[in-house]
């Protein structure tokens, strides 16, 4: 089954993190995604910019409406993602688990969320 | 009569056993309530004619087996190639092929399929941390207690709409995101463990609390949290925590005839002993006293010891607090929560220790913390009375009884308030 796991972390701590945080996280990540690719499990990731470089496009009868921003201001912002393809629930969360979330404990989570399967056409981009 | 009987009793004492095989071998929820349902349907059908059998629960699980191999070897010609079945584990991967094999044999098969205990893989997947807290408590009387979704609705006092919904919802939830039917590694047992005996422990407050409802449903509620509350024991003896909260139960079950006189509360101080059934204290008792040799003592096994010092106590008076206090103080190193310093701060009061237990109590509640909590007004009420304080007793009455919600707890609230304010 293929999970995507949604890191939520807080931007305004995250752009005060010493170098020794971001060196701890970028540690976390790295072994995260080494084990995960020898394990064959990762299908994917990517970080994303901070939500000041958001746009949202919301289509209307009047046509589209056009905002500066994620769609929603919420205490913590989606930050990045991994999709994982592993068994079950259990092992998303045990992979959820090893995923740097912010520089302090307690700080950030991971929202986990099953893939439903569609029909892709052929000759997707990477 | 006797048949219908025979049914409803191996309903009862089966449903867990046969479902959770069901669930395993179908992959599916639904498909194993659905084979049950007829395998249960063709018992009141046959039954009455060639007579219940020997062994009726291995009757049932081997009719439902053939009941799902039927409808899956009927949706196969319907499609090319069968789904994949997401609960199939590899531990046994038997087919509806191989199933037919030995369906002939359909009684030793049975008592096979009832050896493989899937229970535990049950009860962990219906409590998984994933489920919302309702819904595992929903779930887990469903499908372990065999209870149907209207008897739910009734011992939640909701609408059966509300409860079916609650039930599809879980179900759904477990199906796609992927919970996965089984028991949790060795590395998350104890963690997934209290989250079983939570809900158990819920369930069994359900039943328990004083509130409104139908006494005859709380009753049955309290039984099957018990019953339940067995079965972890006897799934997963290692764990003292088991034995620990089925002590803790079996030793305030055994109280409850006390607890309501004439529709009035009566607190433990108050009630007739004599109505408290000794054959249960003993079990309770001898339960956990076999288990807290093992020495490793957890927040149930404390409670159930303290649950235990009062339910062995042949008098009020003879109720051992020094004991009770020191069980708290450990149960607060465990679990340090303003409640459990309540509970300490009250048996230190009762103990004989006034103005230390009345300090430890507004110390329990410092900075507001319990202002919201009728219970903390309540005890504090009572120590001021029991130190002749009425004053100041009955004014915390006062804000206990603006807090309550439950009518029988208000009614004996304001007859305290009633008793201090004349003796002031």
């Amino acid at each position: 089954m293929r999970y995507l796991l949604l890191i939520y972390t807080d931007e305004n701590s995250t752009e005060q993190a010493t170098p020794d945080d971001v060196a701890r996280i970028s540690r976390a990540h790295s072994e995260t995604i080494e084990d995960a690719v020898r394990r064959g499990v990762l299908v994917g990731l990517d970080k994303l910019k901070p939500t000041v470089t958001a746009t949202t496009v919301r289509m209307d009868t009047s046509g589209a409406l056009i905002t500066d921003g994620p769609f929603a201001e919420t205490k913590e912002q989606l930050a990045g993602y991994y999709m994982i393809d592993c068994a079950d629930l259990d092992q998303a969360i045990e992979w959820a688990k090893r995923i740097p979330t912010g520089c302090q404990p307690g700080e950030g989570c991971i929202e986990i969320r099953p893939i439903q399967e569609i029909r892709k056409p052929s000759g997707l981009g990477k | 009569m006797e048949v219908q009987a025979a049914v409803e009793a191996v309903f009862r004492q089966e449903h867990g056993r046969i479902i959770a095989s069901l669930i395993r071998i179908s992959g599916s929820f639904d498909r194993a309530e659905e084979a049950m349902q007829e395998a249960f349907a063709a018992a009141l059908a046959t039954w009455p004619e060639r007579g219940v059998p020997h062994n009726p629960g291995a009757w049932i699980m081997a009719a439902a087996h053939r009941k799902w191999i039927d409808r899956s070897r009927r949706e196969r010609t319907r499609r090319d190639k069968q789904e994949a079945l997401r609960y199939d584990t590899e531990s046994r991967g038997d087919t509806g092929e191989q199933l037919l094999a030995v369906i002939d044999e359909e009684e030793r098969e049975a008592a096979n399929m009832l050896a493989w205990d899937d229970r535990l893989r049950l009860m962990f997947t219906c409590c998984h941390p994933a489920v919302p807290q309702e819904g595992q408590i929903a779930l887990t009387l469903r499908m372990l207690g065999g209870l149907t979704t209207t008897e739910i609705a009734k011992a939640f006092l909701v609408p059966e709409a509300t409860m079916a919904q609650r039930l599809v919802r879980v179900k759904r939830k477990i199906q796609e995101a992927g919970i996965p039917y089984q028991i949790p590694p060795a590395s998350q047992l104890a963690e997934r463990s209290r989250t079983v005996q939570t809900i158990i422990y819920l369930i069994f407050n359900e039943g328990y609390a004083a509130s409104a409802g139908d006494e005859l449903v709380r009753r049955d509620l309290c039984a099957e949290a018990i019953r339940l509350g067995r079965l972890l024991v006897q799934l997963l003896p290692d764990d003292p925590e088991n034995a620990g909260l089925l002590a803790l139960m079996i030793l305030h079950n055994a109280r409850r005839d006390g607890r309501v006189q004439d529709g009035k509360l009566v607190t433990l101080e108050d009630q007739d002993r004599s109505v408290w059934k000794r054959d249960e204290i003993a079990e309770g008792t001898s339960l956990l006293e076999s288990v807290l040799r093992r020495k490793c003592p957890g927040p149930y096994q404390l409670q159930g010891a303290i649950a235990a010092l009062h339910a062995e106590a042949p008098t009020p008076g003879d109720t051992d607090w020094r004991q009770i206090a020191a069980l708290y103080s450990h149960l607060f190193a465990l679990q340090p929560n303003p409640v459990v310093a309540l509970n300490h701060a009250v048996a230190v009061a009762m103990s004989g220790n006034w103005e230390d237990g009345l300090r430890m109590i507004d110390e329990a509640g410092a900075g507001g913390r319990l202002e919201r909590y009728y219970l903390f007004h309540a005890a504090r009420a009572d120590i001021l009375r029991r130190m002749t304080r009425f004053d100041e007793a009955a004014q915390a009455y006062g804000r206990a009884i603006e807090l309550a919600t439950n009518p029988l707890e208000r009614e004996f609230l304001t007859g305290r308030l009633e008793s201090v304010v004349s003796h002031r």
